[in-house]
């Protein structure tokens, strides 16, 4: 008892020394930077029209783009220079995703192809994919059941 | 003969000497207030090896090299080298000694591995088995991060306690035969394994201050001295939060003002406002560098009498905090004499 009530007070102390995050300034950057981004998309969409591309394929060129230009960033070490300061700015679009399995990857290379690259690049996008997954089976069943 | 004071609290009549020590650093360290203090710079962050961890076994080799030059001996004359790093299974301090001919024993204590490769060499020295014996410590950022955190490339922001490990290590080589004025460590103290339930694996001051304090208290007690008997008292890598957390410990326990005399290797090696640390550096080759680059030369040039040497290190590893386990520390020391 007397051990933890030690423990909470210490914790207590370091909560009130540590500096907070800084949230208001994160959130407004984070906006800023991911509607950038996806202003960026649009703007692809836009050029993709302008070429008469259908929007079936439309559809396809935005996302992959994205993805080649965020995993050229992170070859080249500026993703992560760009993502300390916009946060979920560019982890939450599909740029985050590309850096996730990029990063890891480059990490592991030398461990091999298949151990090194093969089976780290998935270590951090693999939750995504995982519950991602899961969730869309789950309203899969929802959908079949009750919405359709 | 080493001496038992109290419970793993020991005095070296003899006292070892430090025949030699060197400290080699990376580009931002360099950079930072200790400038020109290291033996060997390294401004390419791979240290022209293929993979971090090589480079950090190229960090440690350059510095037991430059220790053993400023020692003036060679390979040949050391009886043990006693050493450890942050890597698993402690894997660039045994790579580094691979094409030498030097017996090893690898230690560790995550970022108190220096400090307790001092403790123990002078151990040994002072029993009379040994003449020359070798201790180093090194951490390097990128290897740190790949093992502890996430991949480098990987855009995730910093949370506002975080630290930055240091790419540097330091090395000393202890002698039982020196006449010469040097500084040499008359007191040791082995720490106790504290865990005050900090769980975020980003709050490592906070984890290690309740071990430092710990440990300097019982040290006080037991050699019955107080902080103002000491020209400094230098801990491991407790840093801005860590730092504030154990002047605050010590004022509440014992009603010390530790301000004065106490300094921390993690607000020495970077400036904290001019270069992007965090909080300040952590990780072993921190200690070790600060200690061989600016503390010893200090001691020698006759500014610093005594100063008790702390080094902090936060015992998790990389699974422990996702399995719930909150961060265990530990603190050993040694008291550094010029005479």
């Amino acid at each position: 008892m007397e051990h933890e009530q030690q423990h909470e007070q210490y914790q207590e102390l370091v909560k009130q020394i540590s500096p907070k995050t800084p949230h208001a300034k994160r959130l407004i950057l984070a906006f800023v930077v991911g509607g950038l981004i996806c202003a960026l998309g649009e703007g692809i969409a836009q050029v993709c029209i302008a070429f008469g591309v259908s929007q079936q394929h439309k559809r396809i060129i935005v996302p992959c783009a994205l993805i080649f230009l965020a995993a050229v960033l992170t070859a080249f070490g500026v993703f992560d220079k760009i993502g300390k300061h916009a946060g979920a700015g560019t982890s939450v679009p599909i740029t985050g995703f590309a850096n996730a399995i990029i990063a890891p990857a480059m990490e592991h290379y030398h461990e091999g192809l298949v151990l090194g690259v093969g089976a780290n690049m998935f270590r951090l996008a693999g939750p995504v994919l995982a519950f991602g997954t899961a969730v869309c089976s789950l309203y899969g069943i929802i959908y079949f059941f009750f919405l359709r | 003969m080493a001496k038992r004071i109290a419970r793993s609290v020991i005095e070296f009549s003899k006292a070892p000497a430090i025949l030699g020590q060197a400290a080699v650093a990376g580009k931002i360290e360099a950079e930072g207030p200790l400038a020109g203090k290291f033996s060997e710079v390294f401004m390419d962050e791979r240290l022209g090896q293929p993979t971090w961890e090589q480079a950090e076994t190229a960090l440690q080799a350059a510095a037991i090299m430059h220790a053993m030059a400023a020692a003036n001996c060679s390979a040949d004359d050391i009886d043990l080298h006693i050493g450890g790093d942050l890597i698993n299974q402690c894997t660039a301090t045994g790579f580094a000694l691979r094409d030498e001919n030097i017996p090893f024993a690898g230690v560790y204590a995550a970022c108190a591995s220096f400090a307790l490769a001092l403790a123990l060499a002078a151990n040994l020295i002072e029993s009379g088995g040994m003449q020359h014996v070798s201790c180093c410590g090194s951490s390097h950022f990128c290897a740190a991060e790949k093992q502890f955190r996430y991949p480098l490339e990987l855009g995730v922001q910093p949370t506002p306690t975080a630290q930055r490990t240091a790419t540097a290590a330091g090395a000393i080589v202890l002698s039982s035969a020196s006449d010469k004025p040097k500084p040499r460590i008359t007191r040791a103290i082995f720490g106790n394994v504290i865990d005050m339930g900090v769980t975020d694996p980003s709050e490592m001051g906070a984890a290690m201050a309740p071990a430092a304090w710990d440990t300097l208290r019982r040290f006080f007690q037991d050699t019955n001295t107080q902080p103002s008997d000491y020209d400094l008292i230098l801990t491991g890598d407790l840093s801005q939060i860590g730092t504030h957390l154990l002047h605050e410990l010590a004022r509440q326990q014992a009603g010390l003002d530790l301000a004065l005399v106490h300094r921390d290797c993690g607000l020495m090696l970077y400036d904290l406002i001019a270069q992007d640390v965090g909080t300040g550096g952590s990780g072993l080759g921190c200690s070790a560098a600060v200690l061989c680059a600016e503390v010893l030369p200090r001691m020698l040039s006759g500014e610093l009498k005594r100063v008790l040497f702390i080094g902090t290190g936060a015992l998790l590893s990389a699974v422990s905090p996702l399995q719930g386990e909150s961060i265990p520390a530990v603190a050993h020391g040694v008291l550094i004499e010029m005479t």
